[in-house]
This record gives structure tokens, sequence and C-alpha cells, in this order.
């Protein structure tokens, strides 16, 4: 049965290294949902949140290791649901006049979404959360007739107050603090 | 490295700064071929205490650095140019990749401002080779390159070894720096684990302890770190025994009466029926690769797994682990020793019994001799081996030869036997005997090669005749793609679609050797063979090709079809063995 994994995988912030995960993926025959990079509190490094589709515990257990091999990744953390945050970000370009506008930003508000650009005949809506909620968003949006739509890949932290960098489960040490 | 007080900093290129850190990384030979973009390494390389071997084709270079890497241990070394020069290692390292051996390639790029341009001789080298490296690095500042020469060497042999790139610009080989030695290697995210953990040695006792059947399948690994002492150890005290995958040929002698030889799609009918039946695999070292497991679903189906290996990936990737143990494959079979020697093992004579019957029932057949005529392929690689003896390193290309060869060469020592193993390349023969025999000088190497391997990469005889490097080649030519013919034959209804190589009338292969700077002898009877063997034997100052003429029909077995269970290995056509599982 295949299941929903996301992943945090911190990196070194090194060229190339976005090019080597996502050839991994490829080539081990692993499916990428979303992937989100981007800083971290530390210089030099780079998180990774990836969304991927697995077919069984054991693959998952491979993609993890599969990632450790690389020489430029320093810890890949599971992030398991209910023990972790994660947030999409979607903004929404839809269809908009004095008839429509009103019903709209209470569809926004209800989703705690912001309007960002408002023209005649359009409203853009920004909205952050969870892959369902933003579901239901566009769901609700699609009606008046979505124009435009682009969304980021989920990142994720996990809930408490530990970092990635402190937990040294795998072989890989965390890095030397500084 | 050098300690602190023997720290070095002069003013030099990047180009010098390479030369002085292999150097200092205690490199003595280098397989490589210039040109443009490398052109600023040759220049210091020629001042160098390197050996610089120069070949005809990279993909000899790669081999070259494989055949020597792992007939020594050490790390080895090719080096080529941009664009297709770069590309031309492609095979080699996706070979080197797939045995994990450690070997570094250094390759020129075109000038930092020209990457991207789609300049002349530009390749996306490090792109092309990600999923065939362990790693690899862009270096476009020439301050950069020392520490990434020193990181690529320490990638390459530690952890599972394996494959390297660096990837140089040259205007980095040309700039001027402050070369600063030695250099820190700082790779936060390459921590190998080396040690096996107390605990798992101590419930693989356990498991050891309460089994009936056991066997140990000893794969590559074992030879990569140097464990074949401390297996042999382990069987001697506990009376295990052993199978070894064709990596591992040599790992435990073969005269070793513990050694049930190998398993997989030709293995031995004794070492695969060991493996089906064992009521536990204690693997160190290999990784069930499909050659050896024939189809997953009905392999080893009694067998609980306990599984060594240095790269936790390996583990449960392909055969479920009931017992993971990460570590050194020596440290595991010694910890694993240390700790038997506390336990009392069971009786294992009637299983030992069950395996010598296989093994005496069911001989792997060697071609016998019931035509006079003709030379068999299996009695003249049995025949070589015998007269070559046990210091002698064979090396084969890929085939039906090499099957032969893992059969009838009879290997006592680790190191003593090179092949390509997981990436199966046709070619590796030539250049990698030239690189054990430029690591080896002092030993007999011989190579096993088939008719169609053998004009992949005899170019390289050139450089071996050129550098005095006299190695022996027994070319086995049965004119055809022998394997893929033997597919056909088996699977195909004899259609033998494009595997007739005419080898018969082109080449010549003695008047090729001799061009190629070497002697060529020949053999087409067998009271011919041991004559021939002789007078290549007697020659030192040059590489010998013999060239051994055998039927095209000789085929390879046992085999298990591709994707068959190995309870369906046949001995010959339509010939399997009995297993009488009564008897145990």
């Amino acid at each position: 049965m295949s299941t929903v994994q996301t992943l945090s995988v911190l990196v070194q912030d090194k060229p190339g290294v976005l090019a080597r995960i996502a050839g991994l993926f490829a080539r081990r025959d692993f499916n990428i949902e979303s992937l989100a990079v981007g800083p971290t509190e530390r210089p030099g490094y780079s998180r990774i949140t990836l969304v991927a589709v697995v077919d069984s515990p054991l693959q998952a257990e491979q993609l993890v290791k599969q990632l450790n091999k690389l020489i430029e990744v320093i810890k890949v953390t599971q992030m398991e649901k209910g023990l972790s945050v994660r947030r999409e970000l979607v903004l929404i370009k839809v269809r908009a006049d004095s008839a429509t506008r009103g019903e709209i930003l209470q569809i926004a508000e209800m989703f705690r979404g912001r309007v960002v650009d408002v023209a005649p005949a359009a409203l853009t809506i920004e909205a952050t959360g969870g892959y369902g909620k933003l579901r239901a968003l566009r769901d609700m949006l699609e009606p008046y007739g979505i124009r435009e739509l682009v969304q980021s890949g989920s990142v994720a932290l996990g809930r408490g107050s530990r970092s990635i960098t402190d937990r040294t489960k795998s072989d890989k040490a965390p890095p030397a603090a500084g | 490295m050098a300690s602190s007080e023997n720290r070095f900093i002069a003013t030099m290129t990047g180009a010098r700064a390479l030369v002085e850190t292999l150097e200092r990384l205690g490199v003595e030979v280098a397989f490589g071929l210039p040109g443009g973009a490398i052109l600023p390494l040759f220049d210091p390389l020629f001042d160098s205490s390197i050996r610089h071997i120069l070949c005809r084709h990279e993909q000899g270079a790669a081999h070259a650095a494989e055949g020597y890497a792992t007939a020594t241990g050490r790390v080895g070394v090719c080096i080529a140019t941009s664009g297709p020069g770069a590309t031309n290692l492609v095979t080699g390292l996706a070979d080197a990749y797939m045995d994990s051996v450690p070997i570094v390639a250094i390759t020129g790029q075109v000038s930092s401002a020209a990457i991207g341009t789609d300049a002349f001789q530009e390749a996306d080298i490090r792109g092309i080779t990600f999923p065939i490296t362990k790693h690899s690095f862009l270096v476009k500042e020439a301050a950069a390159i020392p520490q990434a020469v020193a990181e690529a060497f320490h990638i390459a042999a530690t952890g599972r070894p394996g494959p390297v790139l660096v990837d140089v610009a040259k205007d980095a080989l040309n700039a001027s720096i402050a070369f600063d030695w030695p250099v820190a290697v700082e790779l936060p995210g390459y921590r190998p684990t080396v040690a096996p953990h107390y605990r798992q040695v101590k419930q693989a006792a356990n498991l050891i302890a309460q089994a009936a059947r056991p066997v140990v399948l000893a794969g590559g690994g074992v030879v990569k770190a140097d464990a074949a002492d401390a297996l042999r150890a382990l069987v001697d005290q506990t009376g295990l025994p052993v199978v070894t995958t064709l990596m591992a040929r040599g790992a435990l002698p073969d005269s070793h009466r513990l050694n049930f030889g190998m398993p997989g799609m030709h293995g031995a009918v004794a070492a695969v029926g060991a493996l089906q039946r064992c009521d536990l695999m204690i693997t160190v070292g290999a990784r069930f690769d499909d050659r050896v497991t024939g189809q997953l679903s009905s392999f080893a189906p009694a067998a609980k797994v306990i599984h060594c290996d240095i790269d936790p990936a390996e583990i449960s990737k392909n055969r479920l682990a009931d017992l993971p143990v990460v570590g050194d494959a020596g440290l595991f079979l010694e910890a694993l020793g240390q700790r038997l020697a506390e336990v009392e093992l069971p009786d294992w004579q009637p299983w030992l019994d069950y395996l010598d019957g296989l093994r005496r029932k069911y001989p792997t057949w060697d071609g016998g001799d019931d035509d006079a005529a003709v030379i068999q392929p299996q009695a003249v690689i049995r025949r070589l081996s015998e007269l070559a003896g046990p210091e002698a390193v064979f090396v084969t290309g890929v085939g039906q030869h090499q099957m032969w060869a893992a059969h009838f060469v009879a290997l006592e020592k680790p190191r003593h036997w090179l092949t390509s193993g997981g990436a199966g390349t046709m070619g590796y023969c030539v250049p990698a005997a030239m690189g054990a025999k430029v690591g080896r000088p002092e030993a007999l190497v011989w190579g096993i090669d088939g008719d169609g391997c053998f004009q992949m990469t005899n170019q390289e005889l050139a450089t071996c005749a050129l550098n005095g490097i006299p190695v022996k080649i027994a070319v086995i030519n049965n004119q055809a793609l022998g394997m893929v013919r033997q597919w056909q034959t088996l699977f195909y209804g004899q259609r033998y679609s494009n595997t007739d190589l005419h080898t018969d009338r082109v080449p010549d292969f003695v008047k090729l050797a001799e061009a190629l700077g070497c002697v060529g002898l020949r053999a087409t009877r067998p009271d011919q063979v041991d004559a021939v063997i002789a007078q290549a034997m007697a020659v030192e100052d040059r590489p010998v090709v013999v060239e051994f003429v055998v039927p095209k029909d000789a085929m390879v077995w046992p085999m298990v079809a591709a994707g068959a269970s190995n309870d369906d290995i046949k001995i010959a056509r339509d010939l399997a063995p009995i297993w009488e599982e009564d008897d145990l």
C-alpha cells in the first residue's frame, strides 16, 4: 500500500546537491510529490522538505538510507504526522467582478487567506496551510473560475523544542556548532 | 597524511598543487591520456615522482585504475581531459561503482568562464556521472584543489569504497595559489559506521548457536575489507560452511574443505543448494544481486538472514535481514569469532555431509575429454590455473570464459581474482590486467578473455608493450559472443541473431598481438595447450597473447534461467540435480 512520507533533509549548501537528490529519486524509482528547499538558521546549510510516495515501509527505509549515502546530506528525518507542523503556500488568481467579489472575500477570510492583488476582473488570494485545507479552499473557489494557481512544496518542522541538528539517530553526526 | 610539524607552504599553480597533493597522498602511479583542458596538469606531472602511464583510450585508463586498486588494495588513479576524454571514463566509473572499487578520476574541464556555454570539448561530466560515482567535485578555484583531491581519496578508500571524480576547470589549474599542506578533510555528512554494534554481534552468535543448517555467504566486501584472514579464522574455529560470490572468489581458499564454491546463476550445485536449504545465512559484504538470488521470492526460503555490510543501504534492500549489522566485515567476523568461542555450537555434521554429497555428486562439468580433436574451454582454463599456480593473479572479461574461469581457476588468496561483476563490463580484462601488473610487478598476471571482449580494449596491449608491463592474455576464441549465443540456444530457438563474430577469419589474433608489440601464440588442438602455456610463461620482456581456439557450442553449466528459482538449477541442458532432502 502506498503512503506519503514527509522527509526533512539537512544538507550542505553546495552546488549540485539538489541535482544529486533529484537524480537519486529518478534513478531509484522513487516518486517525489513535492520538494521545497531553502536556507536554515545555520549559514552553509540548506534544508529540503521532501514529500514522497512510497510503496512500503521498506521502500521508505531505502529512501532514507540512500539519501544518507549522499556525502552532502547531513541528516534525514522522517516527519511523522502529528509530531510535525507542515505548511504549503498557495497563490490563487480567481475571476471576480462586483457581483462575486464579496463572496470570494468571505471564502478567503474563512480560510485565513489574504488578498494580495486586486484587478477589475480578478483577485489574487494568498493562503497557507496543510494540503487538505488548501485543497478545500481551491474547491470553494473553483466555481468562480480559477485563472491561475501556484503552490509551493510542503515545508515541515518537528514539534517541540528540539532541532533536527540535536538528534543523532542516524550514523551521521550533526555538524559542530558554530 | 603529514603531521602538523611537516606543514609545507609554497606558491605554485593549481596544476602543480594537484600533482603535489597526489604525491603527498602517496600516489605512485596514474593511468591517463592528455588533452586541451587537462594539459596544464601534464606539465608538472612530467617532473613528478608519479609514474604516469599513457593509455590508448580513457576507458582503458579507468579499468587500469580499477585493476591496480583491486590487486593492491590502494586507490587507483586515472586522468582524462574534458568532453570526450571524460565521457570515455564513464564505463570504467560505472564498473567501479557497481563493484565498489576505490578509484579517483581526475578530469580537465573547460575554463570556468566557459562552463555552460557549450564550449569546445565541454561536457558536464559531474552531472553525467552523478549516478555512477560515490561522490564528485567540480573545482573552479585553484585554492580548492588540494582539499577536493584529499577528500576524494578519503571518500574513495573508506566506508564502502567507490569511484570519486574530481573535475577541474582549466583556469583553476593555471592560477597561482599558496599551497598549504596538510589540508583538513571536512565532510560532516560522511561518517561511515565501521565498528559493528556488540549487541548485534551477540545476537548473531545466538542465532548461529541455534542453527541446524547455517552457511556463510561471503561477498566482495570480505575482499575489500581485507577480511579473508578473519573469515578463515572464523571458519576454522566454528566449522561453518562458506559460499563465495563471484566478487569474493579467493576470500576463502578453494582448497578449504568448507568452501562450497560460487552460488548464483552459474553457481556450483553445492553452493546453490547450501543457500536454498540453509536455515541461517550469515551474509558478509554481499548484496543479494539478482545473479545470486535468482527469483527473489523463492530464494533461500527457510533462511533467517544475518546481513553485515558497511553500507546500511544494502541491508534489507533486496532480501529482508532478520538481523542487520552495519560495520566492517573484518571487525564483524573477528567479533563474531570471539563471541562464538564462548558458546556451545550444535553438531552440523549432517548438514556438512549433505553439502559434501552435493559437491561429490554434482561437480561442475569441466567439458570432459570426449573429443580429443578440439580444445574444451573449461579444460584449457583449468590447465592454465594449474600451470600458473596459486600465486598468479587472474583477470577476466565478461561472459562464458568468465564463468568458466570462476569455476576452474583454483584461487587460494584474496586479490588474486579481478573480474567485472555487477556491471558485467566486456572489455575489462586487458586494461585491468595492465593495472594489476603495474601494481604488482612481481606477480604473474594472466588475463582470461573472450574473443568478443578482447576486441573492445586490446589496444591497451600497445600501452603494455611500450611501458614494460608484461601481462599474459589468454583469448578463449569461440568465434562468437558466447554467453549471448548460449541464451539464443536455450531461449531463442537457436536463432543466432548477431552473435557470430567470425573470429575464425578476422582478426588474426596472433598477427594482431604481434602488431601491438606482443608475442602472439595459438593453440587449436588439446595436445598444443601445455606447450603454448609454457611458451607464454617463458616470455618475460613483453606481453603475450595466447589464442585458444575452442568450439562455439560449449555452454556454461550449471545454469539457473533468468528470473527462475534457484531450485530449478540445471547441471546440463534439461538435467536437474536431485536434492535428496530426506538426507537432511
